[in-house]
């Protein structure tokens, strides 16, 4: 293996902390009385932004590999698809704890009826295995093509956030629309790039 | 655990801006910290107020001649802050604090409001002559939004019934309609299609008469800030908030029941009559609670939004479920 140049492995720690300043700043900001009249509304919108903001760029390394040839982003992968799942959590930890106060009951009816909920709880369910198996030693053991294969549920969940966002607002679709619409330009290029490489090579 | 007392308190000592409460320490674990950090808290205080109002909202002038009106709650009222900084009023943008920081750009000065429709006497009045009409009156209401949030507001108004009997509504009067300012070039939001603009709304005749009913003219004392309706809006606190139109100018009596808004938009989400009711479901969420804005718990929302006693006699017979 090559080993990775410093200013690399900076950029990728920078990153990596740069993600989780969100998070904090949330944090801190609704200890401090800050996030506005409604703090834990406004706690859950940013966190779901930020899951979903997460998982796209995580979803992004390898199209712009494929696009560009620069292969620095899929070492940023697994990082950001960790971070957008520590963001999830945190977004579901926020929904039961703080704004259901842990009432069960109402949470489990939420999930059962409220259409929105079942489908951002489908996506968050769905990111379980995907970090329960991001290490190495599980890729290991699984076998690459299978991982690969459990791994493609990113894209599921994703979707499923993004419809979670759509469903959730009264009337104003910008934001949930963008992010459909890179969800959708990431999905294409990855098929795009599938199919090109499936195609018979010509003889040089 | 929430557990709070309304307090006893006469609503002329309800008038201090920046009203702080307390919240209740609760238990959690972790603390935000940079890498793997969960936001369950330990021991949260917060202030009800949050950001201060723009210096517009807060600079309003005062009204004058205000006595104390009926019906009012003795629950506490919202911080003016609050208030004045999380608002639905879409023509503004579509964040809470957007109107708080954009709707510097609307013109309350000059306006009238024009009556118009199944009336004997159709007029045009300015806003300063609306002013002077009849006595203000401070009336504490509860606001429900259909969002799932609620706030206790000290408005000033008069109430509507007095003002349609002066206009002569004739026997075709069977609905009243309302309308708001069109005016993209104040109201940025209206260049957006969140929503069809201007916005409308309407009442039966006898919901807009009932003595609950106000067009409010101003909030704590002082002269409505532009992002809560300026310079006069209706208030019909039994309501889901989005029926109490804002910054009307056109009051229209009509024989059919008239389009509101929210029902063009989403006709499976937002009726006509929208009642608060616990017994309902948007299609989408819950209704059977809310966030008071300053509390930390949930509460239960009530029928009517607590003014049952009041109007649940307008509705007899008819399906709430159906019409709703």
């Amino acid at each position: 293996m090559s080993r990775v140049p410093l200013h690399l492995r900076l950029l990728k720690l920078a990153i990596g902390v740069a993600a989780l300043v969100p998070a904090a700043l949330a944090g801190w900001r609704f200890y401090a009385g800050a996030l506005g009249p409604n703090p834990i509304a406004e706690a859950l919108n940013r966190l779901g932004f930020w899951t979903l903001t997460l998982l796209l760029a995580t979803l992004a390394c390898t199209p712009i590999k494929v696009v560009t040839g620069w292969a620095f982003p899929l070492r940023l992968r697994r990082m950001l698809g960790l971070e957008a799942f520590v963001y999830a959590c945190l977004h579901f930890v926020v929904y039961f704890a703080v704004d259901q106060f842990f009432d069960f009951g109402e949470i489990w009816k939420d999930i059962l009826k409220r259409k929105f909920i079942t489908v951002g709880f489908a996506a968050f369910v769905m990111l379980i295995p995907l970090a329960v198996t991001s290490t190495n030693g599980m890729v290991k053991r699984l076998g690459f093509p299978r991982w690969k294969r459990l791994h493609r549920l990113v894209y599921l969940s994703a979707a499923c956030g993004v419809i979670h966002f759509a469903w959730r607002v009264k009337s104003d679709l910008r934001q949930p629309l963008l992010f459909a619409f890179v969800l959708a330009v990431l999905l294409i290029v990855r098929v795009v790039d599938q199919a090109r490489r499936a195609r018979p090579r010509r003889a040089a | 655990m929430l557990i709070k007392k309304p307090s006893d308190i006469p609503s002329s000592d309800v008038t201090a801006h920046g009203l702080y409460l307390r919240r209740r320490d609760f238990l959690a674990g972790g603390a935000a910290a940079a890498a793997g950090l969960t936001i369950a808290l330990a021991g949260c205080k917060s202030q009800a107020s949050s950001a201060p109002p723009p210096a517009a909202a807060s600079n309003q002038p005062p009204l004058p001649g205000v006595t104390k009106g009926p019906y009012g709650t003795t629950e506490p009222a919202t911080a003016f802050g609050d208030i004045t900084s999380y608002n639905n009023f879409y023509e503004f943008g579509t964040d809470k604090s957007d109107p708080g920081k954009n709707a510097g750009t609307l013109r309350t000065r000059p306006w009238t409001v024009a009556f118009e429709g199944e009336i004997a006497k159709p007029q045009v009045i300015d806003i300063d002559a609306l002013l002077k009409l009849f006595p203000l009156e401070e009336r504490i209401y509860r606001l429900r939004c259909v969002e799932g949030w609620s706030m206790v507001i000290p408005w000033v108004g008069v109430p509507l019934g007095p003002l349609i009997q002066r206009l002569q509504p004739t026997s075709r009067a069977k609905y009243v309609a309302f309308t708001t300012l069109l005016a993209p070039e104040q109201m940025p939001g209206q260049k957006t299609s969140v929503l069809e603009w201007p916005y409308v709304e309407g009442l039966r005749i006898d919901e807009a008469m009932h003595p609950l009913t106000i067009l409010a003219l101003g909030l704590y004392g002082k002269t409505l800030p532009n992002q809560d309706g300026a310079p006069v809006r209706l208030v019909v606190p039994w309501k889901y908030g989005f029926k109490s139109i804002k910054s009307i100018v056109k009051v229209r009596f009509v024989e059919n029941q008239p389009p509101t808004s929210w029902n063009r938009y989403a006709p499976n989400e937002y009726g006509f009559y929208s009642n608060v009711n616990p017994a309902v479901d948007h299609p989408r969420w819950s209704q059977k609670k809310e966030r008071r804005i300053g509390e930390f718990r949930r509460r239960d929302t009530l029928p009517f939004n607590g003014y049952a006693n009041e109007v649940a006699s307008l509705y007899t017979g008819l399906d709430l479920v159906k019409n709703f």
